[in-house]
C-alpha cells in the first residue's frame, strides 16, 4: 500500500540525493516527491508517497531517521491527515464538444487557466482519487497531457505531532 | 588565517594528532601549511585506500577518530573502498578530500569527481564546504558524528579555494545538529523488562559484537555474564569484548564459527543481542534463525533493531549505558525468588550442555609433518603472542583460521574487515595500530592474495621504522574462493591459482627488511618466535598446506542446524540430492 510520509529536513545541499538515494539504494520506487522549503527557512519539508511492503515500512522511517540532516518523519498513512495534490490538464477537445466538458469539470472544481483553438488547459486541486476520477472523464473528450505536482499533505487538526523522540512540537512553527 | 591553518587548528583542537594520505593537486595549500605545524603529524602512505585502511586501523586500535586525506579526483575515489569499510563495521574515520574550486566544480575540471555524490553511500555522512566562514563548523561535526551515536566515516570534500581563502578563526563552542540526536541512555522500563524476561528463561545465550568494544564496553559484558552465569556467543567483530579462555566464553558464530556457539543460538530459548546486527554470516537462513527464542537486543543504532531478525525487547541506547543499568537490575534482582532463583537450575544444566557440546566438537584438524599446516601456524602464533599483541587480518581462509585459532584476550586487539570483507585491509591496518599503539606488538596475518594488494605498504613500514610482524598464510591459492569452487562447484578451479610468487627474502631485501620463507613444520616454531622477537619489522612466508578447507561451515544461506563438522560431512552431505545452491539467496554470497 502506498505510504505518504512528511519528512523535515535541514535546507541544505544535497540532502535530497540522500533521502532519494536511500530509497533506490533498497529498491524502493518513489512514486511521487514534493519539496519546499518551510516557515523555517533553515528547514524544508519533504512530502513523499512510496510504495513499500508492510514488513519494511518501519525500517524505512528508520533508516530517514538515520539520516544526520533529518529532523523529523512522520509517517501520514494511518493518520487523519489532509492530502492534495494539483495538476494541470491539457485536453485536445473539439470545439463542438468544449461546453459540455466545462460543464463536466465544473463538478471537480477544475479551474480553465488556458484555452486555445482545439485544446482547453484546467487546473485542479484535490486528493489522488478525484484527480483520477477527472481524468477518467476527461479522456472522453480527447487526447489527455498532465503534469501533477505529487503530494502534500499535513495532519488535521490543532494538534500537532510531537517530534520524535524529543517530545517537542515540530509541526508548529517549521512545518507548515 | 588561510583555509589551511583553520583546518589545522581545527584539527589540532579535535584531538587528531596524526593523519595518514597523499598530497595532490588542489591540496598542495594545505599540504604546505602542514610544514609549519608539526603537531599534526602525517604518514605518506602509498595508495589513497590503504590510508583509509590506516586510519581506521588506528581507530579501531586506540578508540579515537581516524583521520585520512586524499586529493582530488583519483585520490578521492581511491578512497571509495576504505570508506565502505569503516561503514560496515561502524569505525570513526574522518576523510577529508581535495576538490576543485568552488567556481570549476560541474565543469569537468583536471582531477574533478563528484566526490559527495560518489560517497554519499558510504559515509555516515559527508560536507562539500563551499563558504570558509563553515569549515570549522563543518570539522567539528564531522568528529562529533563520526564518533558518537553508532560510530561511522565522515568525508568533508575542501575546494581548493577554500584551502586558500583569508578568514577569521572563529571556532564553534557547540554543535548544533537538529535532525541528530543520538539516544544514550536505555529506556528504564525496557531495561526492567529485559531482566524479567532474562529471569524467565531457562536457556538464555549471549551474543555480542562489535558494538560492545566500540562503545568501550567489554568489562561490563563480562560483569554481565558472570552476574548471569551464561554462555557468551562472540561474532567475528566481537572477538576480544571476552577473553577467549574466560570460562563462559562459548567460541565464535556464525559460518565458521564453533560448533558450540552456533548449535547454543539454535537450542536457546533467550539471546541477549549486544552490540550486533544479526548478520547474514551469523544468523544462517532467517527462516530458520530463532525459532523458539525470545530476543533482547541492546543497539546504539535504532535502524538495526528489527531490521533482519524481530526484537522481543529492544533497547536503543550507549551500549555501555545499557549494560550498567542492566547489570545493576540484575544484581539487584539475583537472589530474589521471583528474579534469579527463578529457573536458575536449568541455567545451571543448560550451561552444563553447552560446555559439552564445546567438549565433543572444539576447532580440529588433523597435524601433519610432511607440511604445514594452516592451522598450526595460527595456533604457533597464537601460542607465541599469549593474547598480548594486536593482530590484524587480511581477508580470506586466514581470517577464518585466525579467528578460530588466535586466542584473543583484549578488545581493541583484533582488527578485521569483518562487513566489507575486504582484501587488502590487514597490512594497511596494521600500520594504523602500529601509529595508534607504539609499544604494542603488532602482527598482520595475510594471505597471499591479499598480501599482494598491499604489498606496497611495506616501503611505509620501512620509512617509519614500524615493527610490524607479516606472517603471509601462502597456499597459493584465492583459498576462499577455492575452498567455495571446491565444494560448490565440483572442484572445477576457475581464476584461483597463483603460479608464482615473489621470493620473501628477496623482496624483504628489496623493501629493507628481514624476509623469511618457512615450508618445514620443523621450523615453523622457530620462525614464528624469531619474527616476533625481532625488534624490527619482518616479512615470513609460511608455505602452508595448499588445498585445505576451513570448517566448520554453515553453507550459506543453510539454516545453522546445517553447519558441516568437517570435510567428511561436507562432502556426504554435498553428495546428498539437494545439495545447498551457490547464491540461492542474499545470504549466499561469499567473501
Ligand atoms: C577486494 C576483494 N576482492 C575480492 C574478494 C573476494 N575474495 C574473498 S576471499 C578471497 C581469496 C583471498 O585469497 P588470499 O588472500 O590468498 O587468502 P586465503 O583465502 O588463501 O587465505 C577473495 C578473492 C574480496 N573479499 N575482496
Ligand atoms: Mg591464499
Amino acid at each position: 500500500m502506498p505510504q505518504t510520509l512528511s519528512v523535515l529536513v535541514e535546507n541544505k545541499s544535497g540532502v535530497l540525493a540522500r533521502i532519494s538515494g536511500l530509497f533506490s539504494a533498497r529498491g524502493f520506487n518513489i512514486e511521487s516527491l514534493t519539496v519546499a522549503k518551510t516557515m523555517d527557512p533553515k528547514f524544508s519539508r519533504i512530502t513523499m508517497v512510496v510504495d513499500v511492503a508492510e514488513e519494511t515500512r518501519e525500517q524505512v522511517l528508520k533508516q530517514l531517521h538515520k539520516q544526520i540532516n533529518v529532523v523529523q518523519v512522520l509517517d501520514l498513512t494511518d493518520t487523519p491527515a489532509v492530502q492534495r495534490e494539483l495538476a494541470l490538464i491539457k485536453v485536445h477537445v473539439p470545439h463542438e464538444m468544449r461546453s459540455r466538458l466545462l460543464q463536466e469539470a465544473e463538478i471537480f472544481r477544475a479551474k480553465v487557466v488556458d484555452a486555445a483553438p482545439g485544446s482547453i488547459t484546467l487546473e485542479v486541486t484535490g486528493d489522488g482519487d478525484k484527480l483520477e476520477a477527472l481524468l477518467r472523464v476527461l479522456e472522453h473528450y480527447g487526447r489527455v497531457e498532465m503534469a501533477r505536482t505529487g503530494t502534500v499533505a499535513l495532519p488535521r487538526g490543532a494538534a500537532s505531532l510531537p517530534r520524535n523522540g524529543s517530545g517537542r512540537m515540530a509541526m508548529v512553527g517549521v512545518g507548515k | 588565517m588561510n583555509g589551511s591553518e583553520i583546518l589545522l587548528e581545527c584539527l589540532r583542537r579535535e584531538g587528531a594528532g596524526i593523519m595518514f594520505g597523499i598530497p595532490g593537486g588542489v591540496v598542495i595549500p594545505f599540504y604546505d601549511k602542514l610544514v609549519d605545524h608539526p603537531e599534526v603529524r602525517h604518514i605518506l602512505v602509498r595508495h589513497e585506500e590503504n590510508a583509509c585502511f590506516a586510519a581506521d586501523g588506528f581507530a579501531r586500535a586506540s578508540g579515537r577518530v581516524g583521520v585520512c586525506m586524499a586529493t582530488s579526483g583519483p585520490g578521492a575515489t581511491n578512497l571509495v573502498t576504505g570508506l565502505t569499510n569503516a561503514m560496515m563495521d561502524s569505525i570513526p574515520v574522518v576523510a577529508l578530500t581535495g576538490q576543485v574550486s568552488t567556481n570549476l566544480i560541474g565543469n569537468d575540471a583536471f582531477q574533478e569527481a563528484d566526490t559527495v555524490g560518489i560517497t554519499r553511500s558510504c559515509t555516515k555522512h559527508n560536507y562539500l564546504v563551499k563558504d570558509l566562514k563553515e569549515l570549522p563548523q563543518v570539522i567539528r561535526e564531522a568528529f562529533y558524528i563520526a564518533r558518537t551515536g553508532r560510530p561511522g566515516p565522515v568525508l568533508v570534500d575542501l575546494p581548493k579555494n577554500i584551502l586558500t581563502g583569508e578568514a577569521e578563526f572563529e571556532y564553534p563552542e557547540t554543535v548544533s545538529l537538529p535532525g541528530y540526536r543520538p539516544t544514550t541512555e536505555g529506556h528504564d522500563g525496557q531495561i526492567k523488562k529485559a531482566v524479567q524476561t532474562i529471569w524467565e528463561s531457562c536457556r538464555p545465550v549471549i551474543y555480542a559484537g562489535g558494538g560492545v568494544i566500540s562503545a568501550n564496553a567489554a568489562p561490563l559484558l563480562r560483569q554481565l555474564a558472570e552476574l548471569l552465569d551464561v554462555p557468551v556467543g562472540l561474532t567475528l567483530m566481537g572477538l576480544g569484548a571476552l577473553p577467549a579462555d574466560h570460562p563462559l566464553f562459548n567460541g565464535m558464530l556464525g559460518m565458521h564459527g564453533a560448533y558450540s556457539a552456533n548449535r547454543a543460538m539454535v537450542e536457546t530459548d533467550l539471546m541477549i543481542a549486544v552490540g550486533v546486527r544479526f548478520d547474514d554470516r551469523v544468523t544462517g537462513k532467517l527462516e530458520a534463525f530463532a525459532r523458539h527464542a525470545r530476543i533482547i537486543h541492546i543497539d546504539s543504532a535504532p535502524a538495526e533493531i528489527g531490521k533482519n531478525v524481530r526484537a522481543d525487547v529492544p533497547i536503543v541506547g550507549d551500549v555501555g549505558r545499557v549494560l550498567e543499568k542492566l547489570n545493576r537490575r540484575i544484581a539487584e534482582t539475583r537472589e530474589a525468588p521471583a528474579g534469579g532463583l527463578k529457573n536458575a537450575a536449568s541455567r545451571r544444566a543448560w550451561l552444563e550442555t553447552v560446555r559439552g557440546w564445546q567438549r565433543e566438537h572444539p576447532f580440529a584438524y588433523e597435524d601433519r609433518n610432511d607440511r604445514i599446516m594452516p592451522q598450526r601456524l595460527f595456533q604457533e602464533i597464537s601460542r607465541a603472542i599469549d593474547g598480548e599483541a594486536i593482530v590484524t587480518t587480511d581477508v580470506g581462509q586466514h581470517q577464518m583460521w585466525s579467528a578460530q585459532w588466535i586466542k584473543r584476550r583484549h578488545p581493541r586487539t583484533w582488527l578485521t574487515s569483518g562487513g566489507l570483507g575486504s582484501m587488502g585491509y590487514g597490512v594497511p591496518a596494521a600500520i594504523g595500530a602500529q601509529f595508534a599503539c607504539p609499544d604494542q606488538r603488532v602482527v598482520a596475518v595475510v594471505g597471499d592474495g591479499g598480501f599482494q594488494m598491499s604489498l606496497p605498504e611495506l616501503a611505509t613500514i620501512v620509512a617509519y621504522g614500524l615493527p610490524i610482524k607479516i606472517f603471509i598464510s601462502n597456499n597459493g591459492f584465492l583459498g576462499m574462493v577455492r575452498q567455495w569452487q571446491d565444494l560448490f562447484c565440483h572442484g572445477r578451479y576457475s581464476a584461483v591459482e597463483f603460479p608464482i610468487f615473489p621470493d620473501a627474502r628477496k623482496l624483504g631485501e628489496a623493501f629493507g627488511l628481514r624476509g623469511q620463507v618457512v615450508s618445514d613444520p620443523a621450523e615453523l616454531r622457530e620462525a614464528v618466535e624469531s619474527a616476533l622477537n625481532d625488534p624490527g619489522p619482518v616479512l615470513t612466508d609460511v608455505r602452508v598446506s595448499r588445498e585445505e578447507n576451513v570448517f566448520p561451515m554453515v553453507p550459506a544461506g543453510g539454516a545453522l542446524q546445517d553447519i558441516f563438522l568437517d570435510e567428511q560431512a561436507a562432502r556426504a552431505s554435498l553428495a546428498a540430492p539437494a545439495p545447498v545452491a551457490v547464491g540461492d539467496s542474499g545470504a549466499g554470497e561469499m567473501s
